[in-house]
């Protein structure tokens, strides 16, 4: 069996399954934001009846992170319903913006966007957020109402994004019906070369296959390259399967893996016990390919959307209104260093907006020093926008006054994942994915630029 | 009940994502409320590109949709899994999408919810209808009529009783899989 057909087998109580095949899962943890939580939680009373309890408060976890800071009525009315909800089922894991259980979100755009807006319980991105607080663990199945909750499956667990239907079905079962994936499997050797990152590496593999290539497929991530990445790069890659159409991205199980989720449940006191799925010698896979890591050269996404491949090199040039570094994928504290790295002691041309994913990152950038700097001020001197109100934030537009929002059809240069029409805010504007390296790279120079350019 | 649909058709391409169906600064509407999924079908496609797609899916005013079928082309509802994006379209009045292809999230939501019939097309329809077409969807022969034209489609299979049910929880009530309502 393939890694995402043993833990369906494990999670179904069957000795084997097979891709195509229909199961009945166990859910070990369901996740839900503000943006869906509300309607799921609508789904789970109009079905279970008003007084019904969810199947299992330590299961769920909720996290508001998409639409918080803005002045948007309805946006800070459904963190409300979260905290409703939350404080009526007892649910221990719920990461509130503030810190009174009785009280209400409002933002306050007195403060402004930048300083922070939160109480101690917020953690901001979901996704950046499930691994940080303890909650992914291998061999697991997760579920979230949200299509990147695929990112988890870097932890070697199976993870993907449902509807709030059926998120609601988890919520009274704890179970949920799946189609067994078939598995497309990457194999990565070599090392990357230097001003080359993760996000490349992604960028170029759904170039390659398209971004349908992998509808309705696993994704799963071997070789010798896979073991030489750090956590947060095998997200980065895990993140972006959906991009490419797939159910799930899923990477084997390693000593990375394990002293990352031990020290987090440690950390967090979840769940501590979990039994990895590890890789069988008889695999069917219905595509199954080899990439040299060595060859790989920084990528982008054009506009309309991130199967549009070209290198860096081959886009020189290109004008750019504005950059933006955030998001669940680009948003963690190594996106920001690689970043920091090549803007330090220089100064951004275009407007630069900076949105940590979680306020764990915006702490790390603050704590960092270099020569007696942090990068968090080395960033800002560079003129980088920073915000301290780490969320979803322009990545997917949101209210108008969201921050980093693109209000006019503008051409922004993003380490995101996602460049529909629309999905930054102006639906003329244009987004190009890349890599931090090459958003630092190209907000120095208001124009596409190959980031080895700047990196010895 | 009849097993037949006739309206006009609206016709879209390729990729058609859940942020073109339904953008995100309308997701602050929460489905299960009465009067925001009526708001939200009338900002159903609302993201389509204005020069690409010059007829308005839902005209100036009007809540609802005169299109009750859409025609797509690959990779219809990819991106985002809001289930936002089926319901707002069945909250517009949408009865049925006949696409080249479907993204799975947004399938598995049409089918969980209910609220809309996915087809696949056996060819390229989205080349050779037009919006405004007049068309009639069979759904026990699985063709769609157009132009005197008849074309046949993938049958629904095992999803179509979940659909007629009116989602996954009727469905799982009917049959036994989970308690009736008490
Ligand atoms: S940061 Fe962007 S991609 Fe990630 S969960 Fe938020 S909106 Fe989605």
């Amino acid at each position: 069996m393939t890694l995402t057909e043993k833990v369906l087998a494990r999670a179904s109580g069957k000795a084997h399954v097979q891709a195509g095949e229909n199961v009945w899962v166990n859910v070990d943890v369901l996740m839900t934001h503000d943006v869906c939580g509300p309607g799921t939680i609508g789904v789970f009373k109009r079905e279970f009846g008003k007084a019904a309890k969810v199947w299992d408060p330590k299961k769920l976890v909720i996290i508001p992170d998409h639409y918080i800071f803005t002045a948007d009525s309805m946006s800070n009315r459904n963190v409300d319903i979260l905290r409703e909800f939350a404080r009526e089922q007892g649910l221990p894991y719920f990461y509130d913006v503030i810190d009174d259980p009785n009280g209400h979100w409002k933002f306050d755009t007195e403060q402004g966007q930048l300083k922070k807006q939160y109480g101690k319980s917020y953690t901001g991105v979901c996704h950046t957020t499930l691994p940080w607080k303890g909650h992914t663990r291998p061999g697991e199945v997760l579920f979230g109402t949200d299509s990147h909750t695929c990112m988890a499956g870097a932890f070697n667990e199976f993870a993907t994004g449902i509807g709030n239907t059926d998120a609601g079905f988890i919520l009274g079962t704890g179970k949920l019906l799946v189609k067994v994936p078939e598995t497309m499997r990457f194999f990565l050797e070599g090392e990357l070369p230097a001003g080359v990152m993760a996000k490349d590496v992604i960028l170029h593999v759904i170039g390659d296959i398209g971004f349908d290539g992998a509808t309705y497929r696993a994704m799963q991530w071997e070789g010798p390259g896979v073991y030489g990445m750090s956590m947060d790069d095998r997200m980065t890659i895990a993140n972006m399967a959906i991009e490419a159409g797939g159910k799930n991205g899923i990477f084997p199980f390693d000593e990375k893996t394990d002293a990352y989720v031990k020290d987090r449940v440690q950390e967090n006191g979840t769940k501590s016990t979990f039994e990895p799925a590890e890789i069988d010698q008889d695999q069917k896979f219905i595509y199954d390919k080899v990439f040299d890591l060595s060859k790989l050269e920084p990528t982008v996404a054009c506009h309309p959307d991130p199967g549009q491949r070209k290198t860096a090199k081959e886009l020189a040039g290109v004008s750019l209104d504005r950059a933006y570094i955030g998001s669940c994928t680009g948003g963690k504290t190594s996106d920001f260093l690689a970043f920091a790295r090549v803007v330090k002691g220089k100064s951004v041309k275009i407007d630069t907006f900076g949105v940590p994913a979680t306020t764990k990152v915006v702490q790390e950038l603050k704590d960092t020093q270099w020569d007696g700097q942090s990068v968090w001020n080395i960033l800002e001197s560079a003129g980088v926008r920073m915000t301290e109100n780490a969320s979803c934030a322009a990545c997917l537009g949101g209210p108008v006054d969201t921050f980093g929002r693109m209000n006019t059809p503008l051409k922004c240069i993003s380490a995101t994942n996602r460049n529909f029409p629309g999905r930054m805010g102006h639906k003329e504007s244009q987004v190009f994915l890349a890599s931090p390296y090459t958003v630092a790279a190209s907000a120095l120079t208001g124009k596409i630029t190959d980031p080895r350019e700047f990196i010895g | 009940m009849s097993n037949t649909i006739t309206s006009p058709v609206y016709v879209v391409q390729d990729n058609i994502d859940t942020d073109q169906i339904i953008p995100a600064q309308y997701l602050t509407l929460v489905p299960t409320i009465a009067e925001e999924y009526e708001k939200l079908g009338s900002y159903a496609m609302i993201g389509l590109p204005d020069d690409a797609y010059p007829t308005k899916f839902i005209p100036a005013g009007e809540m609802k949709t005169p299109y009750k079928i859409v025609i797509a082309g690959r990779n219809f509802g990819c991106g985002s899994s809001r289930e936002h994006a089926p319901i707002a379209m069945g909250a517009a009045g949408v009865e049925a999408v006949v696409a080249d292809s479907f993204a799975r999230i947004f399938f598995r939501n049409c089918v969980a919810t209910g609220e809309l019939y996915p087809y696949d097309a056996n060819e390229r329809l989205c080349a050779k209808i037009k919006t405004g077409d007049v068309a009639t969807l069979d759904f026990d022969a699985d063709t769609l009529t157009v132009n005197g034209t008849t074309y046949s489609l993938k049958p629904l299979g095992e999803v179509r009783p979940v659909i007629d049910a009116g989602g996954i929880f009727n469905y799982a009530r009917k049959s036994g899989m989970i308690p009736a309502h008490s």
